[in-house]
């Protein structure tokens, strides 16, 4: 496979200096550099904007907090651990080796900077933006950051898993689904032997669909939603290649493990005690309550949990970006036809507009870079974006989680993990304190204030606060920041 | 349209203020209603830090009031039932400190004035600061311990007393907008008109803190309230390092300064949750909810060099909020001579959690036509338009007819934003 | 008999070296993250929470939750999901904050 060794000049490849000043590329600080484009994000949509920037002309910056291209979908094993068939965990590899074969090639003839390991905290807009970024992954002194400089920023920053709590969630052993793939994708490990799969939405059947692909034993994928009409039953999954040969890649892959998909259903408990040990499930009823008496236990030694995913897109709405609310629950970056924000000089491509998976993400990349360039976007990738769009909509309205779940919860069930706020504090907060909303249910107890800045317990306490309409999260720093960074910024 | 019952008094503003006003008027027999627009402290009180201060106060009206609120928070916080730890009250002290001996000097006159109206203050020595402050940064020349300064978590103080209120029997709408002041032919107020119906009462109290200029533009009179931003950094979660509440002499001087300019000076203190909370900034954009990163720049300096400790932590969140203030820096409490019927009591800039019992409970005695423990006239909303005095971005009156984040500021021509005129509307954090 | 992640890529690692974790040495494999290398030992708790005490690992498995922080050489609150496991390193799960030591 090329990619593993198109990899080495930008990975840490030795363990000794992961953060190198090669590995980081040339860091933009202060007088340096102003590109024409800066890409926040390398996983589809900003690979592919990046390299189709530098195709057409651009001076580009590819900005990313990772080590190594891909992003979460296309996360992919360390060197290091010699993997000759990483293929076999993907969906559309060959897509994306063709891509990094690109960027390689772009950025071995100084057509594009790659920058790894930034992660952005915030973005300055003006005629020149500027990109403020921690570098690396873990703690770095004063020196540890960087400002990257572009007439044009286009977000690419992807999305993250949502969480609905239920007893036992926090114990040891319970990840997130996205979580078990990026671990398994990334360090070749598993969670436990036997692992049950639950939430709601497509990646479920991926993940488990790789789950059992690497050994572990999938005794239940627990599906929230009843009504998947893309996904009757595994079989006819199986039975229609045409427009979702990943899901029906998935349907095989399951069918042929014996693995059981229990729809309408959702783990409604995890038992154990310093770890979990066998988790509950439940018949839902359409709103996703509970059906009383259809509770049954399933031994496991992990479960892998997710109810679908959320765009991250703080550094554009706290710039005043527009936002548009999608048909399951979240927010997205409002972007016209030509992948416009509804700030001068920001673009927006792959989940930021909407969850909608990589081969759209790849096209929106691809149209947002044209744009940028002043050049015009094929028919056919404009028709090919808008299918793939209607039919993301069509998925996540299938999937945005019933009005009942939080009947799953008990006083006592941890609903912010970091700080530790149960259940009952939350309900306190909204029916003793005056709480009508997520922020003032945050101020009042706590929920969302911790190190992940409400994530995590985001949509679970904007359900429970009663808040209405989903709004974009307040993050004014979308990453912690050492303080001695901070210090260090250039006066302005 | 709906009519409800009448009452006494309807407070606009479900911030710290109106939950005070609310509560001292229950307490004092009357039947209470509180609207807000949004949610229990919405607006400043939830992106404040909930400093309850005598030490940043000179001799006059507002060391008074400050004087007269400690006490009250003290008595609310041993009230019983728990409200004290409810409400995060912590009666921890303020500790000023001032890096070389000019800044010392000025402190110790400053504390002596202080003294002499009633606050106790007792000089630390440069060398014995960190006895107080083990984190503190070597080299300090002195500082000044104020045992009376004290800190509630804002949000729940607000929250907790308008709770208290409504168990008294006061009537709470949150999510409910005021769409107009209604008054009779002879000019006094009648009660209030709102996108939910009307709400009848012979006294309306103007809490609504950054939006109090709005408000008092509905009932017909002008009082120039204008936002003045400023940013909390908030570190990760960390044991007690700080003890007090400390910042450097120069904030006091940033507090009363009139400038339009950013001003920062380091004001560092802990929670009982555990993160570090660091203060201050200071600049009139406006209702700007941009971050600054040359104010996240200067406090995180600043902060450092108070407590080289911070150098190592990190920096989990900031939030920003816009404080309320008044071209004289004097909050406006009591009845406005000039609409019968109407009581402000808004304008705290940055100390309206400290000052809200005091606030709340002056009002209630007017109320009922009892004497105020405190003289209000320098508190009078009608004073800009009688004497302007001339501070600076001073302009009395101009707020008249415009947006509250317009008026007097857009004069002094600093903010880039200012007088953009949308403060409605942008409230949330 | 059922196969392993590695055996499913063909993974054919560059040689283990360890690092230590709560005093025990652990084989780490170059390139996994520290999450990684205490996955592979069947770990799945280094850290306790600062109010209830209760035991925590890694969760979201991409650097977004930070439930995976452990005080890595002395270093509190790394996110082991995202930070690479090096030779010697010495990992100690961490109790709440991780940062006692600062109390005064």
């Amino acid at each position: 496979m090329p990619t593993s060794q198109s990899e080495r000049p930008e990975s840490p490849e030795s363990p000794e200096s992961p953060e190198s000043s090669e590995a980081l590329g040339p860091v933009g600080r202060a007088g340096g550099e102003v590109y024409d484009l800066a890409v926040v994000g390398a996983g589809p949509a900003g690979l592919a904007a990046a390299v189709t920037a530098a195709e057409l002309g651009l001076r580009c910056a590819l900005v990313d907090a990772g080590p190594r291209p891909g992003g979460q979908y296309y996360r992919h094993p360390a060197p290091g651990l010699g993997a000759a068939r990483p293929e076999r965990l993907h969906h559309g590899w060959a897509a994306f080796a063709r891509l990094s074969g690109r960027l390689k090639a772009h950025t071995g003839a100084r057509r594009l900077d790659y920058l790894t390991d930034h992660h952005i905290w915030t973005m300055e807009r003006g005629e020149i933006w500027q990109l403020h970024a921690t570098l690396g992954s873990e703690w770095t002194g004063a020196a540890g950051r960087a400002v990257v400089r572009a007439r044009s920023v286009l977000l690419a920053t992807g999305a993250y898993e949502r969480q609905l709590p239920f007893p036992g969630w926090t114990l040891p052993g319970v990840v997130t689904a996205g979580g078990a793939q990026a671990m398994l994708k990334s360090g070749l490990v598993l969670p436990g032997r036997r692992i049950v799969v639950a939430g709601s939405g497509p990646l479920l059947l991926a993940a488990a669909s790789s789950l059992v692909s690497a050994g572990a034993e999938v005794p239940a994928v627990v599906e929230a939603t009843d009504y998947l009409h893309y996904a009757r039953s595994l079989a006819t999954l199986a039975a229609n290649p045409a427009k979702l040969v990943e899901g029906a890649r998935h349907g095989v892959t399951l069918l042929r493990h014996g693995v059981r998909l229990r729809r309408g259903s959702a783990v409604v408990e995890a038992h154990g005690t310093d770890r979990v040990t066998a988790v509950t499930v439940a018949r839902l009823d359409r709103d996703w309550r509970p059906v009383p008496g259809t509770a049954r236990r399933i031994a496991c030694d992990a479960l892998a949990v997710g109810h679908g995913l959320v765009p991250q897109i703080e550094l554009a709405t706290e710039l005043g970006a527009r936002i548009r609310r999608t048909p399951d629950g979240t927010v997205a970056l409002a972007v016209d036809d030509g992948l416009r924000t509804s700030l001068p000089g920001l673009w927006a491509a792959g989940e930021t507009c909407g969850v909608g998976g990589a081969d759209l993400a790849v096209a929106e990349g691809e149209s947002a870079a044209r744009v940028i360039a002043g050049r015009p976007v094929p028919a056919a990738l404009r028709a090919f974006r808008q299918r793939r769009r209607a039919f993301a909509e069509l998925m996540a309205a299938a999937h945005r989680p019933g009005p009942g779940w939080p009947q799953w919860l008990r006083a006592d069930t941890e609903v912010c993990r970091c700080e530790e706020v149960p259940a009952a504090r939350i309900r306190e907060a909204v029916t003793e304190l005056g709480a009508a909303d997520a922020r003032t249910v945050k101020l009042l107890t706590r929920a969302g204030m911790g190190w992940c800045q409400g994530r995590m317990c985001g949509p679970a306490v904007a359900c429970l606060s009663g808040g209405g309409p989903a709004r974009a999260d307040s993050r004014p720093l979308a990453r912690p920041v050492p303080l001695a960074q901070l210090a260090d910024l250039e006066p302005s | 349209m709906l009519t409800r019952s009448p009452h006494d008094v309807v407070v606009v503003g479900a911030g710290v203020v109106g939950a005070a006003c609310a509560y001292y008027a229950t307490l004092a027999g009357l039947s209470a209603a509180v609207v807000d627009r949004g949610p229990v402290a919405g607006g400043t009180t939830g992106a404040g830090e909930g400093n309850l201060l005598v030490s940043d106060k000179e001799p006059g009206p507002e060391l008074d009031l400050a004087l007269l609120s400690t006490r009250l928070w003290r008595e609310l916080a041993e009230s019983g039932d728990g409200f004290g730890e409810a409400i995060e009250y912590e009666p921890k002290g303020g500790l000023v400190v001032a890096s070389g001996q000019p800044g010392a000097d000025a402190l110790r006159a400053f504390a002596a004035a202080q003294r002499a109206a009633g606050v106790a203050a007792e000089e630390i020595a440069g060398d014995r600061l960190r006895e107080l402050e083990p984190h503190l940064a070597p080299g300090l020349a002195g500082g000044f311990h104020y045992p009376q300064d004290a800190q509630v978590q804002p949000a729940l103080a607000a929250a907790r007393l308008l709770r208290a209120a409504r168990l008294a029997g006061a009537e709470v709408r949150l999510g409910e907008t005021v769409t107009a002041v209604r008054t009779g032919r002879d000019g006094s107020v009648l009660g209030l008109t709102t996108d939910r119906g009307r709400i009848d009462a012979p006294a309306v109290v103007n809490a609504a803190g950054t939006w109090g200029g709005a408000l008092a533009e509905l009932a017909g009179v002008a009082l120039p309230v204008l936002p003045r931003r400023g940013f909390v950094l908030v570190t990760e979660p960390l044991p007690r390092i700080v003890r007090h509440k400390v910042y450097a002499a120069d904030y006091v001087a940033d507090v009363a300064s009139g400038s339009a300019g950013l001003q920062t000076s380091a004001v560092v203190e802990g929670t009982p949750a555990g993160p570090v909370l660091i203060g201050a900034s200071r600049e009139r954009v406006g209702f700007d909810r941009t971050l600054s990163v040359e104010v996240l720049r200067r406090l995180a300096g600043q902060a450092a060099a108070l407590f080289p400790v911070l150098a190592g932590v990190t920096v989990q969140r900031a939030y920003r909020g816009f404080r309320p203030y008044l071209p004289d820096h004097l909050p406006a409490i009591g009845a406005d001579p000039r609409r019968p019927g109407l009581y402000h009591a808004c304008g705290h800039e940055g100390a309206g959690i400290g000052l809200a019992p005091a606030t709340g409970l002056l009002i209630s005695r007017q109320l009922v036509g009892k004497q105020p423990e405190l003289d209000l006239t320098p508190f009078r909303a009608d004073r800009f338009a009688a004497a302007p005095d001339g501070g600076p971005g001073q302009g009395s009156g101009s707020g008249q007819g415009r947006g509250t984040a317009s008026g007097p500021d857009s004069g002094s021509g600093r903010g880039p934003e200012a007088g953009s005129g949308v403060g409605q509307g942008e409230r949330r954090d | 008999m059922r196969r392993t992640p590695a055996e499913l890529v063909g993974a054919q690692p560059a040689a283990a070296y360890t690092i230590e974790f709560d005093g025990r040495e652990l084989p780490a494999l170059p390139g996994r993250s520290i999450a990684a290398v205490l996955w592979a030992q069947d770990i799945l708790a280094w850290r306790t929470t600062r109010v209830g005490g209760r035991p925590r690992g890694a969760f979201c498995g991409i650097g977004v939750c930070f439930d995976c922080l452990a005080t890595v050489n002395g270093r509190p609150n790394q996110r082991t999901c995202l930070l690479p496991a090096r030779p010697g390193d010495v990992v100690t799960t961490q109790e709440g904050h991780g940062r006692a030591d600062l109390a005064v």
